[in-house]
């Protein structure tokens, strides 16, 4: 397939502008200029584009969101915080095409009006942060950003915001926080950050393969992107694959590409002789899939069916080498290392979880261990303040009803059933 | 004392943002990076003066935050190995193992002449290319027990 997202990965010194204009970068922030910014507005919202970040919401709407009022600061937020771990889609874009980013958060600016934008990256990524400053640098001296940029009417200035180690900065508010030098803790909903975002301004925040989306959707129409994947989920995706495949890596295919053919045809099958066991389709907090499902389309609503997302994209898949205790236990270990504390349920709930799944892991487990799990996630699920307390127990059911008798195994007979 | 460049760096950072507290950030970076690789009581007195906050704001600030090494100091090379999932299954525990016993030191400990510690972290964003771990600033991609011998020797 054609690939728009990650078009110039691969291209020799595919970070500085020269090689992205001559191959075409620009043009579409220039033509941009010269529409209304509703109109923008409207192309995006009719090419059907969803926030590439996990929650799959129309961009073109959340634009929409922002009041018109040229008397009123208005900000653009880029997440690029990519803590999901199986994830490593935004860093492969920063790292190799930043003007990508850079052009897609101009456009974007431009449509909502915001004269100062920010790009929220992790702080371990330092490489990509330094690329990212080298790229606006190189934009500044060529007047494609800063005051009137392109000769046009409009300015805009570009930040980066170094994270500094903490997986709830990608939640949007929390991650407004952040950039006020609050601690990162989520803020409650209504009032939305359209309305009231950074310093208390409207806002937008989106992902950064969203905001890659764009130049191609000016360029190319908006009725060229939605007729690539599904009715409902159009565009190109960036799929993270990882584990046991023989070619993990990034790779760019239509939305609704089914998990048999990611695996199989693109990514050359599995990485030894072991079958399949389970796919976790959308990153730790979407629920696994078993080798029954491999014909699960990856797009955002036949993964819902399924009860489980497409969150960021990223497939991790899992040979029958792979222990169903040991999986949930690490991935239960990242979500209670990784709440921020303000709700009981989460703060409190996930340490629990983390420490029954470990002395099951290590065979220490005691009868009515497995029931224990399920009335804590009972009494997690749907009380915590943000997304992060459901994604644990969303995990952890997904591997509870698949694989119980793992669980059962390892509390029986102290030790693993797998390995 | 942050160092001269340090303070040129928070310089730097305040002009992005329109309140000096969303500066604290980039100035506890830059004055971690001065220290060698952690912070100090010192260290969070002089940045609070500078950006006009309360000292305990930004203690704050920086307890929330896995990176920052309060009190802490690191050796010269700070080992992070990623513990999650896809470094997992690929066989990350293997590894640290690997590297406990190399070191002679255990996770979370340094070596006694200062220059490795040795710590796990969560996801850092390189799965395809796992397993995988960062020292001080850079990522080294699909270990093997070999090329992990490899590097910890080109640790001076
Ligand atoms: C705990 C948590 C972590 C998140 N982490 C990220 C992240 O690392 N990157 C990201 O783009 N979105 C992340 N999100 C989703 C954001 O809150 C938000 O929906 C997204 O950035 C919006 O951009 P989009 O509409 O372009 O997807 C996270 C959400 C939650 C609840
Ligand atoms: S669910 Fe967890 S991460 Fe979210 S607000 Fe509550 S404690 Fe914080
Ligand atoms: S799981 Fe190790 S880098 Fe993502």
């Amino acid at each position: 397939m054609e690939q728009i997202i990650l078009k110039n990965l691969g291209k020799p010194d595919s970070h500085k502008l020269e090689n992205y204009a001559a191959s075409g970068g620009y043009k579409a922030i220039q033509s941009a200029l010269k529409m209304r910014p509703d109109n923008i507005v409207q192309m995006v919202k009719d090419s059907g584009l969803r926030g590439r970040g996990g929650a799959g919401f129309s961009t073109g709407l959340k634009w929409s969101f922002i009041p018109k009022d040229p008397t009123i600061q208005k900000y653009l937020c880029c997440n690029a915080d990519e803590g999901e771990p199986g994830t490593f889609k935004d860093r492969g874009i920063m790292d190799n095409d930043p003007h990508l980013l850079l052009e897609g958060m101009m456009i974007t600016s431009y449509a909502i009006g915001a004269s100062v934008a920010y790009i929220y990256i992790r702080g371990e990524f330092d490489f990509g942060a330094r690329r990212l400053d080298a790229a606006i640098d190189e934009a500044y001296a060529k007047g494609y950003l800063g005051k009137n940029m392109f000769g046009s009417n409009f300015s805009l200035d570009i930040y980066v915001h170094k994270g500094f180690g903490a997986y709830i900065c990608g939640e949007e508010t929390a991650l407004l926080e952040s950039i006020e030098g609050l601690r990162a803790q989520p803020r409650k909903k209504p009032p939305f950050p359209a309305l009231a975002g950074l310093y208390g301004k409207p806002t937008v925040i989106n992902n950064v393969e969203t905001l890659a989306c764009i130049p191609a959707i000016i360029e190319k129409g908006p009725e060229w992107f939605s007729k690539i994947g599904t009715e409902k989920s159009p565009g190109p995706k960036v799929f993270c694959v990882s584990g046991h495949v023989k070619k993990p890596g990034l790779y760019e295919l239509p939305m609704g590409t089914t998990v048999r053919d990611l695996i199989f045809n693109h990514c050359g099958g599995m990485l030894t002789g072991r079958p399949l066991k389970a796919v976790i389709p959308g990153g730790v907090s979407a629920p696994l899939l078993t080798a029954r499902e491999l014909d699960t389309p990856l797009d955002f609503d036949s993964l819902a069916a399924k009860g489980s997302m497409l969150g960021s994209g990223a497939v991790i898949v899992m040979d029958e080498s792979a222990c169903m205790v040991k999986s949930a236990y690490i991935i239960n270990r990242f979500f209670s290392h990784e709440s921020c504390g303000k709700c009981t349920p989460c703060r409190d709930g996930t340490p629990w979880l983390t420490r029954v799944l470990k002395r099951i892991e290590h065979g220490e487990g005691n009868p009515g261990d497995i029931e224990l799990l399920e009335s804590l996630c009972t009494n997690i699920f749907g009380r915590t303040f943000c997304p992060l307390g459901d994604g644990a127990v969303m995990a952890l059911r997904g591997h509870l009803k698949n694989f119980r008798e793992e669980f059962q195994f390892h509390i029986d007979h102290k030790r693993c059933m797998a390995s | 004392m942050l160092s001269e460049e340090a303070k040129k760096e928070i310089e730097k950072a305040l002009r992005k943002y329109p309140n000096k507290r969303s500066a604290v950030m980039d100035a506890l970076r830059s004055a971690q990076k001065a220290r060698g690789g952690h912070l100090e009581k010192a260290d969070m007195d002089e940045i609070a003066v500078i950006l006009e906050m309360q000292s305990v704001e930004v203690n704050a600030a920086a307890a929330f935050y896995t990176m920052y090494n309060i009190d802490k100091p690191v050796g010269r090379h700070h080992i992070q190995v990623c513990r999650n999932i896809s470094c997992s299954l690929l066989g990350a525990e293997h590894l640290i193992k690997h590297m406990e016993r190399t070191l002679n030191i255990k996770t979370g400990e340094t070596t006694p002449d200062k220059r490795i510690t040795l710590s796990t972290v969560e996801c850092l964003g390189s799965c395809g290319t796992a397993p995988m771990m960062q020292i001080n600033d850079d990522f080294h991609e699909n270990l093997t027990e070999a090329k992990v011998d490899e590097i910890l020797k080109g640790l001076k």
